[in-house]
């Protein structure tokens, strides 16, 4: 699978870990370019139908990525936001949909290296899952 | 407060006398109670404040058209109205419960009447039992006395029922019902074992303070340990069955996409549901992106979205009542997929949906010290 390019759909709360991504753009910091970000206000926004709706379309990976626990911008959307991920593994989870392919994790907004290393390590990851099955899928 | 109720032919007129009392009485205002259509082939949840009518209840038809906990929530939502008094089996009892948590079912105004659930067949089924001339109750009651819970010759019990482990209200970490109407494992000919939370209502129904009866206790700790033993079975046989995305593909294939099952679920309160807005009204050019991406692209498009959206939003308060499997067209198991997601959720967290009024709802709250990162 060595040609095979993962691509990542990544959800970023605009106080932290876009903040870290944008830091990490500035700083010149290197990190795979497989994934592709978008920006929301809060992980606490992110209800979970567009995170299926990533993984049923065959996204290779999705990373949720938010404040640390009690630095959210809103006091508790990161918490809601780890609710509704845990919830979504197991639903994932029982339907054979592998949920090691969603990832949540805290990023600060000056955690830019941070952010790049999670990037390197979540492509090497999915590089060893392979590609999702779900992509080729036209019957879902 | 437990005892007896006596003085009738058989536990059906007892329960109607019983309501009758209770509807005369100041304690309620209006029942919620199944009703026998005219016509005899469906009994219906029905608002009743004339007393005369509760000759056409029928709280034992093994029938359960729809979810009375849906239009409790109907009845009460804006409050003030009075109070009432809600006949409802378990199932729906525990629907009652998540609804009030999301504002749908106002409790200050109802008082439960919970009856133990002797099983209920398809509407459709029913329907038929009651053109053929077939009584059901009078053998059922009788079972139910040996502590046997049996569909009639020749007819099924709903999936649903024969996997459900709460078919007794308030046993089983379920919400006791202010008033709980027994019939298993007791002498049902003789009387109704009645439970009561309050005191005052010992002298509205006339009740006869007594010991539970041991056969009691045994049958229903039999009756839960057969259902679920009969649940491990089908939900280890859906794990096996749906494994990775082609068998979940399979399962749902013969999906049409009519959305019963969201409009039947009691559970799916949303007035208005993502999809049912122009959420999914893509552009022309989105489909044939997807077709040349794909090589095709089905149509409707986004159905196991559908179902999956639908397990992430309510799956953590499915109380398996099966209302979803019995509108279901083609004939997808659908309940048995939502309890077996459902209940992984659930146990994440340790949540039993209607369980109590007080517990918060999996998604209505948060913990700070709880979960940590997660994926690899």
């Amino acid at each position: 699978m060595i040609d095979f390019e993962p691509r990542i759909v990544a959800f970023l709360c605009n106080w932290c870990s876009s903040t870290a991504a944008d830091l990490a753009g500035t700083s010149r910091i290197q990190y795979p370019p497989n994934v592709r970000i978008i920006r929301l206000m809060c992980s606490g926004q992110l209800d979970p139908i567009y995170v299926a709706k990533a993984v049923l379309e065959g996204a290779d990976g999705v990373l949720i990525g938010g404040c640390h626990p009690g630095d959210c911008h809103y006091q508790s959307g990161n918490f809601k936001a780890r609710r509704r991920v845990a919830i979504l593994q197991e639903v994932l989870g029982q339907l054979g949909l592998e949920p090691e392919r969603v990832w949540l994790r805290w990023i600060s907004a000056s955690e830019g290296q941070h952010f790049a290393d999670t990037v390197t390590e979540m492509v090497a990851e999915i590089r060893e899952l392979g590609p999702s099955a779900l992509r080729q899928q036209w019957s879902i | 407060m437990q005892g007896w109720v006596r003085g009738h032919r058989n536990a059906e007129e007892t329960i109607r006398h019983l309501l009758e009392k209770l509807l005369t009485s100041d304690a309620i205002d209006a029942l919620l109670v199944p009703l026998r259509t005219p016509d005899g082939r469906n009994v219906v949840p029905t608002l009743v404040r004339d007393p005369s009518l509760l000759e056409r209840a029928a709280p034992l038809a093994p029938v359960l058209p729809v979810n009375a906990g849906t239009v409790l929530g109907h009845v009460t939502a804006t409050g003030g109205l009075g109070r009432v008094g809600a006949v409802m089996r378990n199932c729906e009892l525990r629907t009652a419960v998540e609804l009030s948590k999301v504002k749908q079912v106002l409790l200050d105004d109802v008082v439960f009447i919970g009856v133990d659930c002797l099983g209920t067949c398809r509407v459709e089924d029913h329907a038929r039992m009651v053109e053929a001339g077939l009584g059901w109750t009078a053998s059922a009651l009788a079972a139910a006395r040996d502590g046997r819970v049996e569909p009639m010759d020749g007819y099924a019990f709903r999936p649903a029922c024969t996997m459900c482990e709460r078919p007794i209200p308030g046993v089983g970490e379920s919400f006791a019902p202010h008033i709980a109407l027994g019939l298993l494992g007791v002498e049902n000919d003789q009387g109704l074992w009645v439970s009561v939370q309050d005191e005052t209502m010992v002298e509205v129904l006339g009740i006869e303070p007594g010991e539970e009866p041991e056969a009691r206790a045994e049958a229903i700790q039999a009756l839960v340990t057969a259902r679920t033993a009969e649940q491990d079975r089908r939900l280890a046989e859906f794990g096996e069955r749906v494994h990775d995305p082609a068998s979940l593909l399979a399962e749902f294939a013969t999906c049409i996409r009519c959305q019963n099952c969201m409009v039947a679920c009691p559970i799916c309160y949303c007035k208005e549901c993502i999809f049912r807005t122009d959420v999914f009204d893509h552009s022309s050019a989105r489909y044939w992106d997807w077709a040349e991406r794909k090589g095709g692209v089905r149509l409707p498009s986004d159905t196991l979205l559908f179902h999956v959206t639908r397990m992430l939003h309510m799956a953590h308060a499915c109380v398996g009542c099966g209302m979803c499997s019995d509108a279901c067209p083609a004939g997808i198991p659908v309940a048995d997929i939502f309890r077996a997601v459902g209940q992984r959720v659930q146990e994440r967290f340790g949540y039993v949906p209607g369980r109590d009024p007080e517990d918060e709802m999996i998604i209505a709250t948060f913990r700070e010290d709880e979960l940590g990162e997660m994926g690899k």
